[in-house]
């Protein structure tokens, strides 16, 4: 075991071709390559995926959970931002 | 056998096909061995992945021999109902996992013989052969170059980790003649299927190997004496001991099922 762990990194996978790359959840490595080689043999085992995404969790900036009020609260009330008056047609799977 | 003493088309293939299982089958259940010992909760994974490759190929390439003899037979007959004389696997898979560098380079040396020796058989001229060999490439190819990652990492890694990288790379350095020394049975299955000259395998091998090595700053072990008879159901003393693991339960329980 090594004194010290691994860095810390979040993977992303596409499903399939056309979708956007989503979090999956997050493995340690010692570099980009092996984390790739991580997120293959943890997160796409049961074919879940065709593509890849790794980011060093260091590397993300997240918002400030104290922001949390300012940020999305107001957005609660203000049902005309949604897109609820279209009909969506027949067959449209990912909108 | 035919009148001069050679293998039949026949024989031929029926021995590349065990010859090919067993080999998955060992290392399969060497791997299986390493599980739980992982030195990270995704390599545990990985490995564990591997080994479940293994056992796979080795089913595919069982149930076809079990075709190709016929009687009746199936893969757990293979598996569990031979001894180890009857095992025609090369030493090298059957050595001990050792310690995380010993099993990196087993994987290693082995797979780079495996990968050349699949990427001809997926191009010989019995189809179903050549199917399993193509789908066993792809596991093959992956298995590689996280085996080869681990050897770059380990040899140029720390003065510690590069003297135990060299170390395991020594010990095993005599098994790796035995891949390319062709019997009669390989020279059949040349002959009559296309299959891999395997004594032609040993350059390609030797400049794959070279090149992972030089990057990972290790030195090619010389070729002295090299270990062979596995083909023959010749096997180290450390065969036995895995078979009595593996078997044990369908011996005691002839024909337990789950």
């Amino acid at each position: 075991m090594q004194d010290e762990n691994w860095p810390l990194w979040e993977v992303f996978i596409r499903s399939k071709a056309g979708l956007a790359h989503r979090h999956a959840g997050s493995i340690h490595a010692a570099d980009a390559q092996m984390a790739i080689d991580h997120a293959r043999d943890v997160y796409t085992r049961r074919s879940e995926g065709v593509s890849i995404w790794v980011v060093r969790s260091a590397d993300l900036v997240a918002s400030d959970p104290a922001d949390s009020e300012a940020f999305f609260e107001p957005a609660a009330d203000k049902i005309y931002r949604h897109p609820t008056f279209y009909e969506i047609p027949d067959g449209v799977e990912n909108l | 056998m035919d009148r001069d003493g050679a293998p039949t088309p026949d024989q031929a293939l029926l021995g590349t096909v065990l010859r090919l299982g067993d080999n998955a089958l060992i290392l399969g259940q060497r791997l299986a061995e390493a599980m739980t010992h992982g030195p990270e909760l995704e390599e545990e994974l990985a490995n564990a992945n591997f080994a479940l490759d293994y056992v796979g190929q080795a089913r595919m390439f069982y149930a076809y021999a079990a075709e190709l003899e016929g009687g009746g037979r199936d893969e757990d007959y293979y598996a569990f109902r031979r001894d180890g004389h009857e095992f025609r696997n090369l030493l090298l898979v059957e050595q001990p996992n050792g310690h995380f560098g010993d099993l990196t380079a087993r994987q290693f040396l082995f797979e780079q013989f495996y990968l050349l020796q699949l990427e001809a058989l997926a191009r010989c001229a019995d189809e179903r052969l050549a199917a399993i060999a193509a789908r066993a490439e792809k596991e093959i190819r992956y298995h590689l170059r996280h085996a080869s990652q681990w050897v770059v990492r380990l040899g140029d890694g720390t003065e510690e980790s590069h003297r135990r990288m060299q170390a395991s790379l020594d010990d095993l350095w005599r098994f790796t003649g035995e891949p390319f020394a062709a019997d009669d049975v390989d020279a059949a299955f040349a002959a009559h299927f296309g299959g891999p000259d395997l004594p032609a395998l040993r350059e390609p091998w030797r400049e794959r190997v070279a090149a992972v090595l030089a990057e990972a700053t290790l030195t090619m072990p010389a070729d002295e004496w090299m270990d062979g008879g596995g083909r023959q159901g010749r096997h180290s003393e450390h065969l036995g001991y895995l078979l009595a693991e593996m078997q044990f339960l369908q011996r005691a329980y002839l024909d337990a099922r789950w």
